[in-house]
């Protein structure tokens, strides 16, 4: 047994690379998903309507350890080859941004208003201009502050991939928990370090969301 | 590519089911609660004293940004050292109404928040008392705003509770660890577990929509 030092504080803060790098990897892969998906959900294709929702109601109706332990079993008996616990918690987070960056999207574009598409029409734009220079800059700043918002959310549930034993900031604090026998101090500092990453993105978001309320 | 068969977990029908009460038992207790921390807060954030409104302040603060999975392992983990050890079911109800309450009392201010000063001005023009005003003038069209975000946090709340198995409270997600353990079908037992929280969430989702349409069916007047 030995007792908490500064070195545990610094074996979690580089464990925070890793926290890092699930949340890149879910924005890099999840994002042109969710755009695609709130383009299928308000798009004019029915078929696509029904099964872009569904994901998305899927999605959002499972737990995101369910996810994790989908992904990270279920990607051997897909792929038949075994992945490394960075690609199957890493295509966990990306369905998972996906579907929540994909609803908030979606109503984003929704409440631009119709009359927008409308005029943009009447000038004879095509729909992807309509959808590139009318809706997406308006759609962009509504759903700005709950995208932000969901960072903070994206943050916080990449602690879940510490359950199936891939080490990043939660991880680590599990383990400095274990080795020590100092759960406060581990846990706590854990929590501090989590604080420090999502606060910001969260007074960030608020303020955003003032901004756009005090513009209507 | 491995194969797939779903055949054993047939016997373990129990066990899922033991797991889906706790877990359901686990979301009643953590919403009833969250919800009277959530007035509470509410209240408090509209007090009088500094220190109050800066408590509850720092208390949504912390709880909303930081991971729900921390915060149990705080409880489970720490509370034995100041003496109260609580069994896993108990620090995982507490974690999660004190998570809960945190996100209940941020929706409720915002609901109260978002009735206009002219329309509380107007009810005291009528002569309605203090407790009038609030009870005509404010509380319904507060509810009804506050009805979606409430009920969707209800329904996140019903898939955090997956975190308690993390402190091996015996609800569904640890249920589905214990037949994976029996049984090595551990893509099945996931696929199985995943498909019983999509079928709970969109019970809930219906329950929620048809309530809501009950109870919210005055005009808005807008």
């Amino acid at each position: 047994m030995r007792g908490f030092t500064i070195s545990d504080v610094l074996t979690m803060l580089a464990a925070v690379q890793w926290t890092a790098t699930l949340v890149v990897l879910a924005l890099a892969f999840g994002a042109p998903l969710a755009l695609l998906l709130a383009r299928m959900c308000t798009g004019r294709s029915r078929l696509a309507r029904l099964l872009a929702t569904g994901i998305l109601q899927l999605v959002q109706g499972v737990p995101v350890l369910g996810l994790l332990m989908f992904f990270y079993f279920g990607m051997p008996v897909f792929l038949g080859i075994k992945v490394p616990a960075l690609v199957s918690v890493g295509a966990a987070f990306t369905i998972f941004t996906a579907a929540f960056l994909g609803e908030i999207w979606r109503g984003g574009i929704q409440a631009v208003h119709v009359a927008q598409g409308e005029a943009a029409a009447c000038l004879g734009l095509t729909r992807w201009q309509t959808f590139r220079h009318v809706i997406a800059p308006q759609a962009f700043r509504i759903a700005l502050p709950a995208t932000v918002g969901f960072l903070v959310q994206l943050i916080k549930n990449t602690s879940l991939a510490s359950v199936v034993g891939f080490v990043e900031l939660a991880r680590a604090g599990q383990l400095a928990s274990a080795a020590t026998f100092q759960p406060l101090l581990s846990y706590a500092c854990v929590a501090a370090i989590y604080f420090a990453l999502c606060f910001p993105l969260t007074l960030w978001s608020r303020s955003l969301e003032d901004k756009l309320n005090g513009a209507r | 590519m491995l194969q797939l068969n779903f055949n054993q977990l047939w016997r373990y029908q129990d066990e899922f089911l033991h797991g889906m009460s706790l877990t359901l038992l686990l979301t009643l207790v953590a919403t009833l609660a969250g919800l009277a921390i959530g007035l509470a807060g509410a209240a408090a954030a509209g007090s009088r004293f500094a220190a109050l409104r800066l408590f509850v302040r720092s208390y949504v603060e912390v709880i909303r940004n930081t991971p729900a999975l921390i915060q149990l392992f705080l409880i489970f983990f720490v509370l034995p050292y100041a003496g109260l050890r609580l069994p896993p079911v108990y620090a995982a109800a507490a974690a999660l109404s004190i998570y809960m309450g945190a996100y209940a009392s941020e929706i409720i201010r915002g609901g109260l928040a978002s009735i206009p000063r002219s329309q509380i001005e107007a009810g005291q023009c009528l002569g309605l008392t203090r407790w009038q005003v609030f009870r005509h003038v404010i509380l319904p069209p507060a509810l009804r705003n506050i009805y979606p975000s409430i009920t969707s946090q209800i329904v996140l709340l019903l898939l955090g509770t997956s975190l308690a198995s993390q402190v091996s409270a015996p609800e569904l997600f640890h249920a589905a660890a214990f037949v994976e353990s029996r049984t090595f079908r551990s893509f099945e037992v996931y696929a199985v577990v995943c498909a019983i929280y999509f079928t709970l969430v969109l019970a809930f989702r219906l329950a929620f929509a048809g309530i809501g349409r009950i109870a919210f069916r005055w005009p808005t007047g807008r």
